[in-house]
């Protein structure tokens, strides 16, 4: 307990992480609107108020990212461990407090666009009448909760800024696509990359707005469930990895 | 108290502590003295468990640090006064650190004061000056109230106001018996801060005395003496026993002797001298020999701590 209490002020003490999520809330709502301003009444549905939340997320991992990378670029990895030399203790701590963080920012974006949309397109049916739905909007703060803790634990791996975030920016935004482009096997592969299982569980179940259209929908062998079962699982993996690293290695 | 035992620390191929057994005494200022890159640093990551050594350990009052339940409370560290978070206030940074070890938000008041920052208490530590930076990392040190305090090259860039400053702190620090281990690579400031020295060059344990008697030593007055006849002098000299070292093909300097008593020696065997000196080393030349040079250090050594140097040293 004590150690959540140290790392959630070492987190709201500085300015980057609410920067952070400020962005975050700003960007997923402008390009909501955008989206929601040119499209007709039909075409908006629950799940498709949800389609920026890749932006936000991105943005959260990096704050996560930094939440541990600051400590490594200014040293304070030091003091810390000096005042609390259970590394695996004050990593699990910080990990904890960073995806709770990440979580309520993921809940708060999420509502506020659908909010949005509900607000711009009063005709559009936008209730959350059965659970997909409600997975639809409020599962992104579970994708955010565990897309921190997967991007605290490459920061801990890497324990630089610039590298991290190069990291992550590339992999989820170029890798997870791009490996279809392996012949035979591509496919297969991205069924399994974490970030592919975690937008599962945030988008399966949604319509296409026009039938026929939007990209394909790829095959899974897991549910939306199990798909965020498997990213946590990923995220929670790359953590672990990062913890037992920083026991073995010199602060 | 402080306990090193074998202590070594090995990156690659360079053996940056290299078995150093050691123990800081309560009540006094030790001095950790080497040259920079001797591994002083190093050492004191360890003692706060930082660093992993590759072999030995350190005990502090009879634990490793990682035991430690409440590690402020015993051991107060200030190693590096940048590291702190520039953007987050100094209150902020001490907070975090009272909170990880149950102390009252109180505490953190109380030793911004003592330290003098009580008014900047709220500013960003980044655009603190060095020497504000220093208290600061000075005061997180203080914070626990410990027993055991580390202090590495805390006067470093110090203006000569905080380096009084710092200095009278840390003397009253061990006035108070606590255990105060402090390292630097100027021999004139240990001189004028601690009472015990532990001396390192290359990762190893030079000698651990007392600064009087290491600074009565290494600037201790020798006797220089050129002569044709040098191989008889010396051979009469080590038969009673004093303590020689050769310096160059037709000198030998002479330790814990008088030229009197050189000269007299001499005329008794009829030996003609061509010179006949006093000569007094300074600290920092005394320091450079004994930590500066591998190969030479050994023979310097043994003759700055007194032993008598082997037979077989006159040329």
């Amino acid at each position: 307990m004590t150690l959540l209490a140290v790392e959630r002020i070492k987190l709201v003490s500085t300015r980057s992480p609410w920067w952070c999520a400020g962005i975050a809330l700003l960007i997923t709502l402008g390009f909501t609107a955008l989206f929601v301003a040119n499209s007709d009444d039909l075409a908006v549905t629950v799940g498709s108020t949800q389609f920026a939340f890749n932006l936000g997320m991105i943005i959260i991992m990096v704050m996560a990212a930094l939440a541990i990378t600051t400590e490594y670029r200014f040293s304070t990895i030091k003091t810390t461990f000096q005042a609390a030399p259970n590394r695996t203790a004050v990593l699990a701590a910080k990990a904890a407090v960073v995806a709770l963080a990440a979580g309520v920012v993921g809940e708060i974006t999420a509502f506020a666009t659908y909010g949005l949309a509900r607000l711009m397109k009063p005709a559009a049916d936008l209730g959350l009448d059965n659970p997909a739905e409600w997975r639809q909007v409020a599962g992104i703060g579970l994708i955010y909760f565990f897309a921190a803790i997967l991007a605290l634990g490459v920061g801990i791996l890497v324990r630089q800024s610039a590298a991290a975030i190069s990291i992550l920016l590339v992999y989820t935004l170029l890798v997870e696509n791009l490996i279809v482009l392996i012949p035979t096997v591509g496919e297969q592969i991205q069924k399994w990359m974490p970030f592919t299982a975690a937008n599962h569980f945030a988008t399966a179940g949604i319509p296409a707005p026009v039938e026929g259209q939007g990209p394909p929908l790829l095959d899974l062998p897991y549910g939306p469930w199990g798909g965020l079962a498997y990213f946590a699982a990923i995220s929670v993996a790359i953590l672990v990895a990062g913890i037992v690293v920083t026991n073995r290695r010199d602060a | 108290m402080i306990e090193a035992r074998g202590l070594t620390k090995r990156y690659g191929d360079t053996l940056a502590v290299d078995d150093l057994t050691f123990a800081v005494q309560p009540g006094r200022v030790t001095g950790f003295l080497g040259p920079n890159g001797a591994g002083k640093s190093t050492t004191m990551r360890i003692v706060l468990g930082l660093d992993h050594p590759t072999a030995g350990e350190v005990l502090i009052a009879g634990k490793h640090y990682r035991e430690l339940e409440r590690p402020l409370h015993t051991v107060g560290a200030l190693l590096d006064a940048k590291w702190v978070h520039p953007n987050r206030s100094a209150r902020s940074h001490l907070r975090w650190m009272a909170r990880a070890n149950k102390l009252p938000y109180k505490r953190v008041d109380e030793v911004l004061e003592l330290v003098g920052l009580a008014s900047v208490a709220g500013k960003r530590a980044g655009g603190f000056s060095l020497g504000m930076a220093q208290r600061l990392g000075i005061a997180g040190a203080l914070l626990g109230d410990p027993e055991v305090l580390l202090f590495d090259e805390p006067v470093n860039g110090l203006d000569p106001e905080g380096i009084l400053w710092i200095r009278q702190f840390m003397q009253r620090l061990a006035s108070e018996g606590r255990t105060v281990f402090v390292s630097s690579h100027l021999l004139s400031e240990m001189a004028l801060t601690a009472t015990d020295l532990l001396v390192i060059g290359r990762g190893r344990l030079i000698s651990q005395t007392s600064t009087q008697d290491f600074v009565e030593q290494a600037s201790e007055a020798t006797v220089r003496v050129r002569s044709r006849e040098l191989d008889k002098l010396g051979a009469l000299m080590t038969e009673r026993g004093w303590a020689t070292r050769p310096d160059g093909a037709d000198v030998l300097v002479v330790s814990g002797k008088t030229t009197d008593e050189v000269g007299e020696l001499a005329g008794e065997a009829q030996i003609v001298l061509h010179e006949l000196a006093t000569q007094r080393g300074s600290l920092e030349e005394a320091f450079i020999q004994m930590t500066g040079h591998d190969v030479e250090f050994r023979s310097e050594i043994a003759e700055l701590v007194g032993a008598p140097v082997a037979q077989g040293a006159t040329p």
